[in-house]
């Protein structure tokens, strides 16, 4: 019997404002002193009320429509009451039955294949204080009381634990494109809980019951915790056993989820209309604004870079993962094509030269990014100056090693490429009759390395490339030095 | 300098202004007679002598200076339910009994800000849960009048004390009559506002959608005074309207040339005492002797007003009142063991009956199941309610009507009379739901029900359209222009 | 008519630990709004939103601007129990 998981995804995104949902504290979720940002309003101060952010309701909406929601002309906030010593006023403000955002769709690429993803829908709410459990007791700290909250509900489309992970990771990243969140899973900007359920491959209709899986903090562990319970519930199906709604706790040491302790009754929120707050609306032509005011998103370079660059998906996805990295990317890009212009090049080698941005950037530059913890805003490294280092390198003027040490100069110091290539004397020689004089002097000097050349034995070919380099202090044009030794000993 | 505790906010202004008296005096003597006084009439929960005699000296420097705004230097009460930054606020319950808030109310800015004088916070029914202040924590307040009576409630301490002349004017709340009905027995004129016009920050919360935040002092002159005082939007409440606060002192006139006047029958129904129904229907015949015009109207739905009160207002209150929970603040339980004991015998002790009572029902009607047919249900009824006001106030300017059916009953008497709070719910509350603005003015006296040969003062409760305030006031003014209730004082408190 | 059980529900959805007096005295109002709402049932509300805001008021928002606040320890100090910065509170149980 073959298995299918059913999978769905609730996601809170705390969102980027300076203040909270609804009071002026600051809004800042890595505060480390205990009650540092709270007032008489988040802390549930007998009297105090409320009142809405309208950068948080603007960013929610921002969110909404790249997820395709449906915009609500008309939204509230509700009350949902329950007790628990991290919810200041015994009741979280929240929307129930009018949310920001309505039904969606978005799209993910998942090995190669295009898939559909249905949002539910989208709300804002207050986030709750934090517990730190000390003892027999517990400590409140209401620093992230009040800080806006967009829930986003999936419908359960994700049918493997890889789509959900590219969902989020998209996700983020369009959150952090659009400015409205850092999205780091990790620091709690982004929780996720994730309902999986199995079914006979090839059916249709949803299983009878549904797993929730909590407590998953990386995105590698929503994944996991998703397999594990692929597997575990596969083989209970196989067993002939009959599975129940549950909520599962991922345990991350020892890579399995847990039952958690059985609820007696199933939460009565007593939801009903937030009475300090008044109705919301929004006219079509205010939703119409915002819409025009969407950045390109992620999935749209991402479809844009393999298309029109041609690149590979798995390097374009890297690109993407920064904003910054991407942006820079096009940039150098974009003097590159000035250049083709500029020399009537042929459109094919666009896309050669697109690759070339991408491996430099992808490779050396990142990694001098990492070492010296900077990012592509803050380098010295010019986009036109790495489209000229990839043009010299094109035309054989540098050697690609030699390449390397100029970019690294340049992160270092800034400045120019043919500059610090004369400085540093790494202008790499294509002048035939000096390599010609140089391999001379190699032959000579190497009679048993050249008798095996000629055998056809390929490491003496690197053998004497190398003695020709080493003599030419590694400046020669290695193809050309190539081209020669094989001239030398084709006549 | 007695007869200055019965003067006019106006004539208290002037004479500071003039140097007469200081601020300093004033302040000095009504602090005097509510030492003197207090014993009999219970109506403060907190005196703030202290904090009185600072801010009197603080406004006799400005007044001094020549700098003073309407209130600067004028003694006031407020009602306990108003957070005073520093001074204990207890909304006269066990689970708040010694809980000093950390922020002060708009309004008590607004008036501090003028250096306005509190002389202490007054007594009320726990958390405004109530007509009569007998469910205070700390027991009833008395009735000036009789003191072996109640003074109404809830905020029958600020109504008592203005009544005795223990203050010029003080801090109210009405949700449902809280502010009409103690008015109204203890012969104090009084404004419960249009429901937006004054913010509710910082006061205790107890219906959201309904609690409006008024005054009550010895005329409508003066409650005018205080209107102009503390009304106005508030950033920091959503539910304040922008409309601006219009000088409604200008629109003050002598006569009712041309108000149409409406008097709902449903609002004279079997039960009222036959004095009160008396003076009511002589108040009425004098505003038509002004020269406002009389008809009968008819609000049918009146009835079902009490019902639909009965389910939204413990609803929110059940809401309000979960963050009580001796977590961060107020009354915790000595007793407790971990933290469902925490929650459970914090709230068991620390509310009285009638919070409990109100929190019980108001999680029934909004549970699983039941949220859609009760709370719904009667949100819908009350939009009824609104429309049909709106229409009757097509046709009419106010309506008029008593703010009581009887006068003031003995302390523990309201369970001899089954129907007191019911018929006295259909005087206020319909037009509490709707968020309209109101008067009650002393309008004569009357012998109670029970026999004792004692009068009591009777209130007439003048209703406004929504954001009537100008249509009332003027209504108000003109009748006591040609009468005298309103200066009546209790005998013993001279 | 209404149950102990569903009072008892009742009382434990609101965190009150009610007395078996209480529980019986609280039954009796839990009844009357039952008779309430049976009265209200027959009013014809078809067609009608139910009144949240009574002003009418639309999109009230406050900018975005942060105001730390100047009574934050006075609002740790208010707590019956504190460790620190933090407010302390007896067991939690997940």
């Amino acid at each position: 019997m073959n298995y299918e998981p059913v999978i769905g995804l609730e996601i809170h995104v705390q969102l980027k404002t300076n203040s909270k949902m609804f009071c002026s504290s600051p809004n800042n979720p890595d505060e480390t002193e205990p009650n540092r940002n709270i007032c008489e309003v988040c802390s549930g101060q007998p009297g105090s009320l409320p009142v809405a952010n309208r950068e948080a309701i603007r960013k929610a909406i921002l969110v909404g429509l790249t997820l395709g929601c449906e915009i609500a002309e008309h939204s509230k906030f509700d009350r949902k009451n329950y007790f628990y010593p991290d919810l200041p006023k015994g009741y979280q403000i929240s929307q129930y039955d009018m949310p920001l955002c309505g039904r969606g769709e978005t799209e993910i690429v998942f090995e190669g294949q295009k898939r559909k993803i249905q949002i539910t829908r989208a709300h804002l709410e207050e986030d709750a204080g934090k517990l730190i459990h000390e003892g027999r007791t517990s400590l409140v700290d209401l620093n992230r009381a009040g800080i806006p909250l967009l829930e986003i509900v999936t419908e359960p489309d994700f049918r493997s634990p890889g789509e959900a992970k590219i969902f989020l990771q998209n996700l983020r990243n369009t959150v952090r494109y659009l400015g409205v969140s850092d999205a780091d899973m990790e620091k709690g900007h982004l929780r996720c809980d994730a309902n999986i359920s199995m079914r006979e491959t090839g059916d249709i209709d949803l299983p009878p019951y549904k797993v929730e899986i909590k407590n998953m903090n990386s995105f590698r562990a929503v994944e996991a915790g998703l397999e594990y319970e692929m597997r575990r519930q596969s083989e209970a199906l196989g067993n002939g056993e009959k599975l129940i709604s549950e909520t599962r706790g991922w345990d991350e040491s020892n890579g399995l989820t847990l039952a958690q302790r059985a609820k007696e009754e199933a939460h009565d929120y007593r939801y009903f209309p937030e009475p300090d707050l008044p109705l919301m609306n929004f006219p079509k032509k205010y939703v119409q604004e915002l819409r025009a005011s969407l950045p390109e998103l992620p999935m749209q370079k991402l479809m844009r870079f393999i298309g029109e660059f041609g690149l590979p998906e798995s390097d374009a996805q890297t690109l993407i993962n920064d904003k910054n990295l991407a942006a820079f990317f096009e940039e150098t890009v974009s003097e590159l094509q000035e250049w083709f212009k500029e020399e009537g090049m042929p459109s094919d080698d666009e896309k050669k030269f697109a690759k070339l941005a991408s491996n430099w950037i992808i490779g050396d530059y990142q990694a001098l990014l990492k070492v010296s913890d900077v990012t592509p805003k803050e380098s010295r490294v010019k986009a036109e100056n790495l489209a000229e280092l990839i043009k010299m390198v094109s035309r054989g003027e540098v050697s690609t090693t030699a390449g390397k040490k100029v970019l690294a100069v340049m992160f270092e110091k800034g400045g120019d490429p043919s500059h610090i290539m004369e400085d540093e004397g790494l202008r790499q020689v294509s002048d035939e009759p000096a390599i010609a004089a140089a391999i001379e002097k190699v032959v000579t000097a190497n009679p048993q390395a050249v008798s095996d050349y000629m055998a056809g034995k390929k490491q003496a070919a690197g053998f004497l490339i190398g003695k020709v380099m080493a003599e030419m202090q590694g400046k020669a044009n290695p193809q050309m030095v190539n081209k020669l030794l094989e001239k030398r000993f084709t006549r | 300098m007695d007869k200055l505790l019965h003067t006019s906010l106006k004539e208290m202004r002037a004479g500071l202004d003039r140097k007469d008296f200081s601020a300093l005096e004033l302040t000095r003597q009504f602090l005097a007679r509510i030492k003197k006084f207090e014993p009999k009439l219970h109506a403060f929960v907190t005196v703030t002598e202290e904090e009185a005699l600072k801010t009197a000296k603080e406004a006799d420097e400005l007044i001094g200076k020549g700098e003073s705004w309407a209130l600067t230097g004028i003694p006031f009460a407020a009602k306990d339910l108003f957070s005073t930054a520093g001074i204990r606020t207890t909304a006269s319950s066990k689970i708040l009994e010694n809980f000093v808030p950390v922020y002060d109310a708009t309004v008590i800015t607004k008036l501090r800000d003028q250096r306005a004088i509190m002389l202490g916070k007054t007594n009320l029914d726990q958390f405004a849960h109530g007509s009569s202040t007998e469910t205070s924590y700390f027991g009833p307040s008395h009735n000036p009048w009789d003191t072996t009576r109640i003074p109404g409630g809830s905020s029958g301490g600020s109504t008592a004390a203005v009544a005795a002349g223990l203050a010029p004017f003080a801090l109210a709340t009405e949700t449902g009559g809280s502010i009409r009905q103690p008015s109204a027995l203890c012969g104090v004129s009084g404004w419960k506002p249009t429901y937006g016009r004054v913010s509710r920050y910082g006061v205790i919360a107890m219906t959201s959608s309904t609690d409006s935040i008024g005054t009550v002092a010895r005329s409508v002159e003066d409650l005018v005074i205080t209107a102009e005082a503390i009304a106005g939007k508030d950033d920091r409440d959503a539910t304040t309207s922008a409309a601006p606060v219009k000088q409604w002192s200008q629109f003050l006139k002598r006569d009712l040339k041309g108000i149409r006047v409406g008097v709902p029958k449903e609002y004279f129904i079997d039960g009222i005492e036959p004095d009160t129904e008396k003076r009511i229907k002589e108040a009425i015949e004098q505003v038509r002797a002004l020269g406002a015009t009389i008809s009968s109207v008819s609000l049918p739905m009146t009835a079902y007003g009490s019902m639909v009160y009965a389910i939204v207002t413990p609803s929110e209150i059940s809401s309000n009142l979960s963050r009580y929970d001796g977590i961060r603040y107020g009354y915790v339980s000595e007793t407790a063991s971990d933290l469902f004991e925490i929650y459970g015998k914090t709230r068991d002790e620390g509310f009285g009956d009638e919070a409990k009572r109100r929190i019980m029902t108001g999680t029934y009607a909004l549970s699983a199941g039941y949220r859609d047919a009760y709370y719904l249900k009667a949100q819908k009824v009350r939009r009824l309610l609104v429309n049909e006001f709106k229409h009757v106030f097509d046709k009419v300017d106010i309506l008029l009507c008593p703010s009581s059916p009887n006068v003031a009953p003995k302390l523990g008497g309201a369970a001899d009379n089954p129907l007191f709070g019911y018929i006295a719910d259909q005087l206020n509350i319909p037009g509490a739901l709707a968020g309209l603005p109101a008067l009650s003015v002393p309008c004569g006296f009357g012998k109670p029900a029970d026999g004792a040969v004692v009068d009591l003062p009777v209130g007439l409760q003048i209703i406004g359209p929504q954001w009537g305030e100008e249509n009332i006031f003027r209504v108000g003014y003109a009748y006591q222009q040609v009468t005298d209730w309103h200066k009546a004082k209790p005998k013993g408190f001279e | 008519m209404i149950t102990k059980k569903e009072v008892q529900h009742i009382a434990k959805l609101a965190r009150i630990s009610l007395s078996e007096k209480e529980i019986e005295k609280f039954s009796a109002d839990l009844n009357k709004v039952l008779g309430y709402i049976e009265v209200l049932k027959s009013v014809d509300t078809e067609g009608v939103e139910p009144l949240a805001q009574v002003t009418g008021l639309e999109n009230v928002f406050r900018d975005d601007r942060a105001h730390p606040s100047d009574v934050t320890e006075a609002i740790i100090k208010n707590a019956p129990d504190q460790r620190g910065r933090f407010i302390r509170v007896k067991g939690v149980f997940e």
